[in-house]
Order: structure tokens, then sequence, then C-alpha cells
């Protein structure tokens, strides 16, 4: 199966609609519409810790506004949020506060890995005793954005991307099995 | 105080003192064990002032460490740099934390990543680094096989 096709942003309604005399008839599976519900509204956590928390920050204001995909509602507590964006360095006496707000989040959860520390170190990968060489040691991720930090852009990109998954309505290991990149 | 009032006070104060200049700021350095009683006067004499202790920090140089102390004065509004050299195999140096109450955090800090002992400080223990960690990290020959990956 090719899953590019099912991870695509879709913002239309999954289903039928058909038309009949004094209303309408709806035709659509439970889990597709409680994923495109989901999808819309995914409260993120305020979690930065360094530089890439303000390109965050910035995505939230007015002028980029990641509340025009229902990303808005930024929780200062996990036990009510959706998605945590890791923004920043992750070093090892952080891994497991990170570790502890994952497991506190709520299922179903979701991980974007943002910017190059996130990702792999990035700049601190050589020649350092302190830091994670990527986020993905500690808590699994479902999107990653490169850059140092990366544009807002980027990271409304991740944010549709995600949505896009949530959609889909595959799992982490469902798109790794089936993804063409992976045989 | 102009850098060269500065100078002929502390030779005044302590005949072995050196200087060095060309940077921003004078730099002055003093034997270790003559530390303390100089940095005492630094803040209590006439004129000097110095009330701020506004960095500490130490250098490796593989062959010793340079404990280097930053001070500023909020009266007069000159700065100075004191160095003192100390062995890098037996690294201790008098606290001047009894002088400067802000020298107990950054002594500790200094203590964490490079193990220089503060003689007399009121509380030395790991400020950054895990309670159970061994080694200091910022000395030049600090090795970690589990956590650092060489270039």
């Amino acid at each position: 199966m090719d899953v590019s096709e099912k991870t695509k942003p879709q913002n239309d309604f999954p289903g039928e609609i058909h038309e009949t005399a004094g209303g309408g008839v709806v035709l659509s599976k439970l889990d597709d519409v409680i994923n495109w519900a989901r999808s819309n509204s995914l409260w993120p956590l305020t979690f930065a810790t360094s530089c890439c928390g303000i390109e965050m920050m910035s995505v939230a204001s007015a002028k980029y506004d990641f509340s025009r995909f229902g990303f808005e509602v930024a929780r200062a507590t996990p036990r009510q949020a959706d998605v945590i964006i890791i923004a920043g360095t992750i070093v090892n006496k952080m891994a497991p506060v990170l570790k502890r707000l994952y497991d506190q989040m709520a299922d179903p959860k979701y991980v974007i890995a943002m910017g190059a520390c996130a990702i792999s170190g990035g700049p601190f990968f050589y020649n350092t005793y302190s830091v994670v060489k990527g986020a993905d040691h500690v808590i699994p991720v479902d999107v990653y954005i490169p850059g140092c930090p990366p544009r807002p852009e980027a990271l409304l990109h991740a944010l549709i991307t995600l949505q896009g998954k949530i959609k889909a309505g595959l799992t982490r290991e469902q798109i790794k099995e089936n993804s063409n990149l992976n045989p | 105080m102009l850098n060269e009032d500065l100078k002929f006070k502390f030779t005044e104060i302590l005949p072995a003192v050196l200087f060095e200049e060309g940077g921003e700021w004078l730099n002055v350095l003093v034997p270790p064990e003559e530390l303390t009683p100089f940095v005492k006067q630094l803040r209590s004499a006439e004129g000097l002032g110095f009330d701020y202790l506004f960095c500490l920090t130490c250098i490796d140089w593989k062959t010793h460490f340079t404990m280097v102390y930053h001070f500023s004065s909020t009266q007069y509004r000159h700065n100075i740099v004191v160095k003192a050299k100390i062995d890098r195999n037996n690294p201790e140096i008098e606290t001047v934390s009894d002088i400067w109450r802000t020298a107990e955090m950054l002594e500790r800090e200094v203590y964490d990543l490079f193990g220089v002992i503060f003689l007399h400080h009121p509380d030395l223990r790991r400020l950054i680094m895990p309670d159970d960690w061994e080694g200091w990290p910022l000395r030049k020959d600090f090795e970690d096989p589990v956590n650092m990956i060489k270039l």
C-alpha cells in the first residue's frame, strides 16, 4: 500500500454526503470522524528548552499564528496536552523530566522533534558529555523538523504533516511497515 | 581611578603583584597564598571599593590552572581582573565567599566543573552535575566514553 496518498493532508470531511429532500445522509466510519475531529484540535504543551522555543513562540504569535490549524490552546500541564513539541536541546539531566512529561500526557499523544538538537543533538553531537544525541532516544517521535532553528513555516508544515498522519489513521508502526522507503 | 593610579595602589598593598595590560581591563597577577589579604584590601581600602565580584572562573592551561576574578566598584565605576596561578595536580585556593557572598555559588560551579578545592568554603558540593557524577568535565583531559563522541 502506498502511504504517501494516505498521509497527504485531507481537509475534507471523511465520508460521503448524500443530499436528500429535506436534509441529507452522511456515510462514514466512526474512527475516521474521530481522527478528523482530533486532528483539528491538538493542544500543544508549553515546553521549550532553548532557542527553538523562541521560534515556536513566534509561530504562536500573530504573524504566523498556528491557531489557524487548531494548535492555539497551549497547555502548561501535560495532563491536558495532546502534542509535545520538543523545541531545543535535551541534556542528560533533562531526559528523565522529558520522559516523565510524556508519560503524564493522556493518550492519544503525539511528539514533534523540532530542530537539529531534538533530532540528533545537532551542534552538540561531538565532544560533549551532557547532550542526548536525539530526543528519540528518550521518547518516540512522530514528525521531525530539520533546521537550526527551523523557520516558522517549517513548524507549520510539521503541524500539518502531523494532522495528515492522524487523519490517515495509521499508527507509527503501520506507517513504517507499509512505507515504500522501508521495503 | 585610572589604571595608573590603581597599579600604584596595588603595588603599595602587595609589592609581589604583576600587571598585564592590553585588554579592556587591568589584569593583576597575585601569588595564590597572598590572595586573601590582597582581595580583602580591594574591598576595604580607601579609593578602591571593589564591592562587586561579577565573574569568577578558572582556566585549564594543561600545565596549570588560573583562577580569574573580575571585580567592579559600583561607587567608583572601575573594573579589574585578578588572576592567580594554581597547581594542577593539587588545585587548592582560599575561598573569597566570606568577602563576596556571591562567590559561594560561583566557587561551587568551579569546583563542580574543574575540581578546584576552595579552602574554608561553607558548602562545597556539586552544583550543576548530578551528585553521583565522577570527574571534572571542563578539564582538558576529561574523557567520557559513554556520553562523548570524539571528533
